[in-house]
């Protein structure tokens, strides 16, 4: 009881202190992506994706286009003939048929540092560094923005150096501020935002006297691409999703057979610990 | 079968062996559930040497390849992941139990005459385990397993007048780079599994010579044995009743860990960083670098320590008395008692504000320094961080002589169940 006592007053003792806790900055709206690991369709859609509008810039070296057979149920036919892609040839690029060979680009990463200031990152893990709620704001958080040097920013990314390649297909956004006095006014506001929205705090001085104004950064669409919001946010599911299970394609499998080992390890504990207390009977 | 071990016997003391330190060793029969834990850390020793021997078939220790020859094993090789993800998770819970190990040394006493020495290789054994798991948490090549290194490393330029150069002589090199990469595979994957091994005998060997405590403090070796039975009235024969007893803890040990390989390898960020699967980058250090869970509460003490003559110096010496700390509690504690249930209040409100502070101190090391904002000029989770670093201190320097003013009552004769 002692030791319950004891558990108890330490745990409340830290969630008082957790709760003094409050961050600063901008607060980003961070929607749960959309997406299902066992969602076979969605996946082979957005390995079709990524294939198309990430490849050509962005590579993935740690993922074999083989691995799409197994995992996606494509054949090998499938995976070579639609998936990749020949003939464009680059300097020091990298062009293969085979489907054993992993995801490299064909950029030249000179090149592409001179072009974009910097070297597309590969993506193969890029899931899990960033998480698949952020990537699902960031590919829909693009809007114009003339003063960049692509023409297009980015709400969970600003100064971001890569342009919408998706723009033809979501269309352009532009970007909305709104500001407020009131706090709760904002924070509803901003809960209500649809794509992805930024809420900042900004304390101002005025006549020594302290002012806060609540700024909500949003996005609204300009000028309409090949699909609409919907259809777009459900491409950009597919991709995401595709990038979750490149950057651990065993996740599927892992589960599953975790599932397994804890039913086989909850049998084995009632058996020993049946055979513990049977040996034990006779210590008094 | 007996002839074999007959010829055995002749010629190498097997039987001798396995009775003195397991077969016939007497325990006393009331160890709790806080007893589980030394078994537990055998347990995870073995899991990591046997899952890193796995990674270390194909495991490349070069600047250029450590990263790709890790996701490589997550994808490429059988059962890749599932080794990988083992070792990661054994990694936090080697340090799980350890500290949980530590915990009901502090609680019953298990440190106090006559086992001065076994506490002693056991603050060896941790101190061991934190160089284990420094050196290997560079070898996944990430952005935090490089710059984590390089803040520790940097650690050593504070020391006044050979700290540049001692830097560079742990680094092999200005920077973190494939020369220290390759020296530290060469520490985790070798040297300290051999030190370490060897601590571990010698702390098993210690406690199998004088005795296992309990939570009662009662000496069992002391007791009088039964004529018969050759035992101690409150001694039970090892085996086979704590053989049985290790091997449940050790089945409800592995459903957890198994939860934590399945279905969480990451457990949000505290196991597997995210930042480590961007590769190593020498010209992009990270917004915000913490070290894994178990360090974060010395981290904290460093950063608490605010700079003085310009030096980081005196940061670096209270991180590492924090850990030195240990070794001197067999001769901090004057207690008339051993075990928690025979001390005073005297006794038990500073270990609960200790625990309370290493838990906090942990917390804070895992956030930035802003992370709570500021009162006034003051971050005030540096603030809080000073405030418990003086306490933990305090806990130490104090214990002398609030365990000796602690009204105890007196320890029984036999164990009380």
């Amino acid at each position: 009881m002692n030791m319950l006592r004891k558990t108890l007053t330490i745990v409340a003792a830290g969630l008082l202190i957790a709760a003094l806790a409050h961050a600063e900055g901008p607060q980003m709206t961070a929607q749960i992506a959309p997406i299902d690991r066992h969602d076979v369709a969605s996946l082979q859609r957005g390995a079709r994706m990524f294939v198309n509008y990430c490849l050509g810039c962005h590579s993935a070296q740690h993922m074999r286009y083989n691995r799409l057979q197994s995992d996606l149920g494509l054949s090998e036919k499938q995976v070579a003939e639609n998936l990749i892609f020949r003939g464009a040839l680059a300097k020091d690029g990298y062009v293969t048929d085979k489907v054993g060979e992993s995801m490299k680009t064909s950029m030249d990463r000179a090149d592409a540092k001179a072009i974009f200031g910097v070297a597309p990152p590969d993506l193969s893990v890029e899931a899990r560094v960033r998480g698949t709620d952020w990537l699902y704001a960031y590919l829909r958080g693009y809007y114009r923005d003339e003063k960049s040097a692509t023409g297009w920013n980015n709400l969970a990314f600003p100064s971001v150096a890569m342009p919408h390649v998706l723009w033809e297909l979501g269309g352009q956004s532009k970007l909305a501020v709104r500001e407020f006095d009131n706090h709760e006014e904002a924070k509803g506001a901003f809960v209500q935002t649809h794509v992805v929205g930024s809420l900042e705090a900004i304390h101002t001085k005025k006549d020594g006297k302290e002012m806060v104004k609540y700024v909500l950064k949003t996005i609204e669409p300009d000028k309409p691409g090949k699909l609409s919001v919907h259809d777009y946010d459900v491409v950009v599911a597919d991709l995401v999703n595709y990038l979750d299970y490149m950057a651990e394609p065993v996740k599927n499998e892992r589960i599953q057979l975790g599932i397994k080992v804890l039913i086989f390890l909850a049998i084995l504990f009632v058996f020993a610990y049946w055979t513990k207390r049977e040996y034990w009977k006779d210590v008094h | 079968m007996s002839k074999l071990l007959t010829w055995i016997d002749d010629r190498f003391p097997l039987t001798r062996m396995w009775e003195e330190q397991w077969g016939k060793y007497v325990a006393p029969k009331n160890f709790n559930f806080w007893y589980y834990f030394g078994s537990l850390a055998a347990f995870v020793l073995v899991i990591q040497i046997v899952s890193g021997i796995f990674l270390t078939m194909n495991y490349k220790p070069d600047a250029t390849k450590a990263f790709e020859s890790v996701e490589y094993i997550m994808r490429d090789v059988s059962w890749g992941w599932l080794v990988r993800y083992i070792h990661s998770t054994g990694a936090s819970a080697f340090f799980v139990v350890v500290y949980l190990h530590m915990y009901r040394g502090l609680i019953y006493g298990s440190y106090r005459k006559p086992r001065e020495l076994i506490w002693i290789f056991g603050v060896m054994i941790y101190l061991c385990l934190m160089a284990a798991a420094f050196t290997g948490y560079l070898l996944p090549w990430g952005q935090m397993s490089y710059w984590g290194a390089q803040v520790i490393v940097n650690l050593f330029s504070a020391i006044p007048w050979i700290g540049p150069d001692l830097a560079v002589w742990i680094r092999g090199d200005y920077v973190i780079s494939d020369v220290t990469l390759n020296r530290f595979f060469a520490f985790h994957v070798s040297a300290l599994p051999l030190v370490l091994l060897g601590l571990v005998v010698a702390h098993l060997l210690a406690l199998h010579e004088v005795g296992s405590s309990n939570p009662d403090g009662v000496e069992v070796k002391k007791q009088p044995k039964d004529p018969v039975t050759h035992l101690p009235p409150d001694g039970i024969n090892s085996h086979p009743y704590y053989s049985i007893k290790d091997i449940v803890g050790v089945v409800f040990f592995l459903f957890i860990f198994s939860i934590v390989v399945f279905f969480m390898p990451e457990v949000g960020g505290y196991f597997l960083e995210a930042n480590n699967f961007i590769p190593a980058d020498s010209l992009k250090t990270p917004a915000h670098i913490a070290p894994v869970w178990y360090f974060t509460p010395y981290y904290s003490i460093l950063r608490a320590v605010p700079p003085m003559f310009e030096s980081q110096f005196p940061g670096v010496i209270a991180m590492g008395a924090s850990v030195m700390a240990f070794f001197f509690l067999p001769w901090l504690d004057r207690g008339a008692v051993k075990s928690i249930r025979y001390r005073g209040w005297m006794f038990k409100i500073p270990l609960a504000i200790f625990v309370i502070t290493f838990l906090v101190l942990g917390w804070l090391g895992t956030e930035p320094t802003d992370f709570l904002g500021k009162l006034g000029e003051v971050e005030i989770a540096t603030l809080l961080a000073r405030i418990f670093t003086v306490v933990y201190f305090l806990y130490f320097v104090l214990m002398p002589w609030y365990t000796k003013a602690d009204k105890t009552k007196p320890e029984p004769d036999r164990v009380t169940g």
